[in-house]
């Protein structure tokens, strides 16, 4: 049996990285994410790969693009300013189908905000944020364990659909240090990308195979709408390879969707969360149901591309939702729209910077059922 | 080996204005590559936006359009992780000094084995004539209307000053240098830079009574002077004047080697 450590957030999405093959890191210093940088400028060399300290982060994202065209599995790691400024080339990365994972460590609001404050402020950022449409998948993560596995499994869908990958963590997360146990060597399945078996009749811009530079593919890669074979391309066919690049992602959503689901077929109220705000909601939850109070609660994994039809299964016998998110309103607004108005959806949010408790979930949850029975539901 | 072997000669002609110079540096950087014996197959063209740009579509080699003033930045991740592969940048100035100015003094100052052509034609010409940090002041383009208030980058001077190992400055006016300063730019282990000041007629020749491309071309020839006369020149000879040449070359440590040093040190233990 192996021994439990004490890890941190960062520094367990760091170690997720080399196990799922991660051989090239660019990054630019930024609390709360650095740790992530400053464990791979450590353990890189020692594997083989390599982790450089670039001018930016615009530089850091393109240079793991790069790397990415050159064969490595290859990731970046920032917060907020530096995310806004990562956009124009994770849109590349995008209509250029790029695998590469781009990690973003919340913290709070916009601009230079509270560099040490917890915030999920950037989930439409994460989905929205470059110009155009376009594919991504982002997903979250509420333990330090389950940091390390979320950013295998980040590397795993990068490889396996071609699509850049955004890890949604946040100041607290990053920072946290957990007691834990870590996937073992073969624990945890790792994908590499997919190669076609012939080099002379292939598409590189077709499908999710890919081949990298120097393996005389004489590969054409652009950020322009481009053809299949990578050359400038307008109208029917730049129509036809914007929607094939967004639907291969968009089509999986169900199959995409990772999430834990706790009582959700037996409660009149469901509380939808993700990231760190899901440690309260579990705690909450437990102690509701405790007090027999008929609470599920749905911790959401993957945030994008966006299960409709698990939230809708998640809340088809319930008469609330209540969404706590450490930010205004923003993935509320997504389960507003796939319950279509059959379902009360409440909002708890907060933005002091602080995280959302067990305690203000209970009273919320209490004060809702209240309502409820006295409005005869 | 034939230069054309280089070229995707099937989407020639290419999509620059007649007149434009941008094709002399092309053909330039293709007949270097020949010269070279360069394998196609483990060679890269990366490009950033704007004419300079659309370079990267006609080499029949790995090649890469990237966003406006990051294809040096592509360029380091991908030759850091495939070391064997020789990486030429094709510049514009607007990569080089404007959006990208950041990227480009620090790969001088890492100086990773990338070969660096930067085709300056002293204006933004794919956006329709807007100044640069290169056009010369009191000229006119679309976005300084009554000439320019802005003294210009030496291109040459700054990768100098910033650490690249090796510098040359040409015109397409002299297409011998042109190929002998990027093949030795490309044979050249570290970060190079050749410089090639070049003409746009459509627009800031338009925009300065310059119409006639073999006008400007020649007015190339006539406003630089080889680093070999330079030297004996007075300071009012060298006025309006510009030094082309080989003009910077040192040997110093290169960073993907650095690099590699490092991991058979952490990894092998040597």
């Amino acid at each position: 049996m192996r021994a439990q450590e004490l890890v941190q957030g960062n520094e367990a999405c760091a170690r997720g990285a080399l196990y799922a093959g991660c051989r090239f890191f660019a990054g630019y210093p930024i609390t709360p994410s650095s740790e992530i940088m400053e464990y791979l400028a450590r353990e890189m060399p020692k594997v083989g790969g390599i982790c450089l300290q670039m001018e930016d982060e615009i530089a850091s994202i393109s240079a793991v693009i790069g790397a990415s065209w050159g064969g490595a599995k290859a990731m970046t790691a920032t917060s907020g300013p530096g995310f806004s400024l990562m956009q124009e080339s994770i849109g590349y990365a995008a209509i250029t189908e790029t695998p590469c994972v781009i990690v973003d460590a919340q913290r709070w609001s916009p601009s230079t905000g509270q560099p040490t404050k917890a915030a999920q402020g950037d989930v439409m950022q994460a989905r929205w944020g470059t110009h155009g449409d376009h594919p991504v998948i982002v997903l979250t993560a509420s333990w330090v364990r389950e940091v390390f596995e979320m950013t295998v499994h980040a590397f795993n869908l990068s490889e396996q659909y071609r699509v850049p990958v955004i890890l949604l963590l946040d100041e607290v997360l990053a920072h946290l240090r957990e007691n834990v146990i870590l996937p073992e060597p073969g624990e945890l399945e790792v994908v590499e990308r997919r190669r076609p078996e012939r080099l002379e009749d292939f598409k590189p811009f077709s499908n999710e195979m890919i081949v990298n530079f120097g393996e005389g593919a004489r590969l054409m890669v652009t950020g322009m709408a481009h053809d299949e074979w990578g050359f400038p391309a307008q109208g029917q066919k730049a129509a036809e390879q914007l929607q094939r690049i967004v639907s291969k992602i968009e089509s999986r959503a169900d199959q995409l969707a990772l999430y834990r689901a706790h009582f959700v077929d037996d409660a009149d109220i469901i509380i939808i969360s993700y990231g760190i705000t899901s440690r309260a909601v579990e705690a909450a939850g437990h102690q509701l149901r405790a007090q027999g109070l008929a609470v599920g609660w749905l911790d959401l994994k993957t945030l994008w591309p966006f299960s409709d039809k698990l939230i809708r299964s998640c809340t088809e016998r319930a008469q609330y939702v209540l969404v706590p998110e450490l930010n205004l309103g923003q993935l509320v607004r997504e389960v507003e729209r796939a319950v279509r108005g059959r379902v009360a959806v409440e909002h708890l949010g907060r933005v002091d910077g602080y995280l959302i408790t067990p305690q203000e979930i209970c009273q919320r949850v209490q004060a809702l059922l209240r309502a409820g029975v006295s409005h005869g539901l | 080996m034939d230069y054309r072997e280089y070229l995707r000669v099937e989407r020639l002609p290419h999509v620059w204005c007649p007149g434009c110079g941008h094709g002399m540096i092309t053909h330039a950087l293709a007949c270097a590559m020949a010269e070279l014996g360069l394998d196609p197959k483990k060679t890269v063209v990366i490009g950033g936006i704007g004419c300079s740009g659309r370079t990267a579509f006609l080499f029949n080699t790995d090649a890469m359009h990237t966003t406006h003033g990051r294809a040096v930045v592509f360029a380091t991740g991908l030759k850091l992780v495939r070391p064997e592969l020789t990486v030429v940048l094709a510049l514009g100035d607007g990569d080089a000094m404007g959006i990208g100015g950041n990227h480009f003094i620090h790969a001088c100052r890492r100086n990773i084995d990338l070969t660096a052509i930067v085709y300056n034609n002293s204006i933004y010409g794919q956006t329709g004539g807007q100044v640069a940090p290169t056009t010369p002041l009191q000229k006119k383009s679309t976005t300084s209307p009554y000439g320019n208030l802005e003294p210009p980058f030496d291109i040459a001077r700054v990768a100098i000053a910033a650490g690249a190992t090796y510098v040359a400055r040409t015109t397409s006016f002299d297409f011998p240098d042109m190929v002998k300063f990027i093949k030795r730019g490309i044979t050249h282990k570290g970060f190079s830079v050749i410089e090639v000041l070049t003409h746009c007629p459509t627009y800031y020749g338009r925009l300065n009574d310059l119409r006639d491309p073999y006008e400007m071309l020649h007015n190339l020839k006539e406003q630089t002077v080889p680093i070999e006369e330079w030297d004996s020149l007075s300071a009012e000879e060298r006025a309006g004047k510009i030094v082309i040449g080989e003009l910077h070359r040192e040997e110093r440590a290169e960073f993907v080697e650095s690099y590699y040093r490092l991991i058979a040190q952490m990894r092998d233990g040597h």
